[in-house]
């Protein structure tokens, strides 16, 4: 069996402690960028998951230069964004896209900042690499219980308020009429956002980070009608695509350049790409046969839909 | 301020008290008082910018009024609002929302709550006869984004009615229908308001759709508001002294057109000459 699957798997994939952890890891962020990234799209507020993504690079750089694991640094940066954006721009959603794009460009201010400063004085060019396309394969196993605890964090948020931020996420009135508040349910999800962007960029990094937030949920809102089954198929495409993506970086490794290997970030980023792709196909099929049938049954159709006034006129709209 | 008596016995189960309200100083709405019973249907009528809108929202809680009351069967609003029910006006439903109109009436029922809905049958019940009660049982597995005005507008009353709330309040719930769902919609929500003992308040800038089942109506024009049945609102001489100078009520055909009338034309620019309720026949 295992001589079989051989082309695919390279010898010693499934030995390697690293690749096991950037499975593991993957896999788990992915889940989190899933449930998370679903009400990111519904929202409109992929925006704002760019901005972590650019905020947490200055976080991320800062940590590289006091010496801490980069995703404290993504985690401390994101959260003050969140913050920032919370009380800048409250009053009008307008206000906040402003805010949102006055904040990000102080986080690439400070990431230049920092990330300069870390490459002339310690010569540690490859924290730029690191910190904007992430290194799944390099996440030290003393990371790993700081990524359980943020990933059970975002997702026990959304969990909590899914109900009350559905409805506030459908129409803000109708939901602060039934007496939720709209606000704080609000400024709790931008937590977890900045949570879930934190994870996503140690994974792929910062900079690709929102494609795994946006592209596996968007996706997912193309094949399911109801919102609990986008997240778990927003989370179920995520995990395929970084599976995929590490399997590939993997194997890349005997590609040319030969020893080297190519990114697992490129992969899994053209994978989603792919994957969103593919997603509007069985829509796509799916109207082209109404359409079809449309045209078949012809003139009666189009007298069945009540509007006397254009019944005489043409029937195929 | 023209509170014509013939409200049911009993408590009220809405009730507007001398409210004022406004928004950055300019004054909306002035000593706007009316009272709805249980069971009845009650037409919100004026013209765009007449203050229909913020007096929904007054009485829902989104917006502070500047003086008066707002009593829900005798009471003022404490924290919990499961017992008033909203249309929001149209607003668009995006088709990449990936809720169907069945999703959407159970959040009806329990979007205040934390965590996840725990299925159970008494909730999938509660579901389909609130689907059932607005016949949309046929659409309610499409996503709703993807449904018409009309089917849409079905799918929020059950969302909005799904609480049991003692009054519904609708925001220009017949604009942008065409007239036989905006015809079944009101029939709709007539039969409900009777069957179910629920207050309606329904804001419209035509009246004529309303009439034939209509209970009562508050009539707002320039921020005032006469109300009681639509005989004794809807005359010359009340409507004349809420505009503040003297306009018509004509009928045509069992249509009611509210008209400017003679030598008041100067005032009436913007408003063509015609007031809310008249209605160019088909």
């Amino acid at each position: 069996m295992s001589h079989l699957l051989s082309p695919v798997f390279e010898t010693g994939f499934f030995e390697s402690g690293p690749v096991h952890r950037a499975l593991a890891v993957g896999s788990l962020v992915a889940l989190v960028s899933g449930v998370v990234g679903v009400f990111t799209v519904i929202r409109g507020q992929s925006f704002a998951g760019e901005a972590f993504g650019d905020l947490g690079t200055g976080g991320g750089a800062g940590a590289y230069l006091v010496g801490v694991g980069p995703l404290w640094g993504f985690v401390a940066g994101n959260v003050l964004a969140a913050g920032a954006m919370e009380m800048v721009g409250i009053q009008r959603a307008r206000g906040r896209d402003l805010a949102t794009g006055i904040v990000l460009g102080a986080g690439i201010g400070l990431a230049a900042l920092f990330l300069y400063l870390g490459s002339t004085q310690q010569g540690s060019s490859g924290a730029t690499v690191t910190i904007l396309f992430g290194s799944v394969f390099a996440i030290a196993s003393t990371t790993v219980p700081l990524i359980l605890l943020l990933s059970a964090g975002a997702l026990a948020i959304v969990l909590a308020i899914y109900r009350p931020l559905l409805l506030s996420s459908l129409n803000a009135e109708m939901a602060a009429a039934r007496g939720i508040r709209v606000r704080m349910i609000g400024a709790l999800y931008l937590l977890a956002l900045a949570l879930a962007a934190a994870l996503a960029a140690i994974t792929i990094g910062t900079i690709l980070s929102t494609a795994l937030l946006i592209g596996p949920a968007a996706g997912a809102l193309r094949l399911t009608s109801r919102p609990l089954r986008a997240m778990a198929c927003a989370a179920a495409i995520g995990i395929l695509t970084v599976w995929a993506g590490v399997v590939l970086a993997y194997d890349s490794y005997y590609w040319p350049p030969v020893g080297r290997g190519w990114p697992v970030s490129f992969f899994v980023v053209t994978l989603v790409l792919i994957a969103y792709l593919t997603s509007g196909v069985p829509d796509t099929l799916a109207r082209r046969r109404a359409g079809a049938a449309r045209g078949r049954s012809g003139s009666t159709a189009g007298t069945a839909s009540g509007r006397p006034g254009s019944a005489a006129g043409g029937t195929r709209g | 301020m023209q509170e014509h008596s013939g409200a049911a016995s009993g408590t009220p189960a809405l009730e507007v008290r001398e409210l004022c309200a406004g928004v950055a100083g300019r004054e909306i709405l002035h000593d706007v008082s009316f009272s709805i019973a249980p069971g009845q249907f009650t037409g919100l009528i004026g013209s765009n910018g007449a203050g229909k809108t913020t007096l929904l929202r007054v009485i829902l809680g989104l917006m502070g009024a500047t003086s008066g009351r707002v009593l829900f069967e005798g009471r003022e609003r404490s924290g919990a609002r499961a017992s008033v029910g909203y249309v929001p006006q149209k607003f668009l439903l995006d088709p990449d929302m990936p809720l169907r109109g069945r999703d959407l009436v159970a959040l009806g029922l329990d979007a205040t709550r934390p965590g996840l809905a725990l299925p159970s049958r008494a909730r999938r019940r509660r579901v389909a006869e609130m689907l059932e009660a607005v016949d949309a049982t046929a659409f309610a597995d499409t996503r709703i984004g993807r449904l018409s005005g009309g089917e849409q507008q079905r799918i929020l009353i059950a969302h909005a009615l799904a609480a049991r709330p003692r009054v519904l309040l609708l925001d220009e719930p017949l604009a942008n229908l065409d007239l036989r769902s905006a015809h079944e919609v009101v029939a709709l929500l007539a039969r409900i308001a009777r069957s179910e003992g629920i207050a309606v308040l329904l804001s419209a800038h035509e009246m004529n759709p309303l009439l034939p089942v209509m209970d009562r109506i508050v009539y707002l024009a320039g921020g005032r508001a006469a109300s009681g049945t639509t005989e004794e609102v809807v005359r010359a001489d009340v409507l004349s002294r809420l505009y503040g100078h003297h306009v018509d009520v004509l009928e045509v055909h069992g249509r009611v057109l509210v008209v400017a009338g003679a030598g008041e034309a100067g005032d009436l620019a913007g408003h063509q000459g015609i007031f809310p309720g008249a209605g160019i026949p088909a």
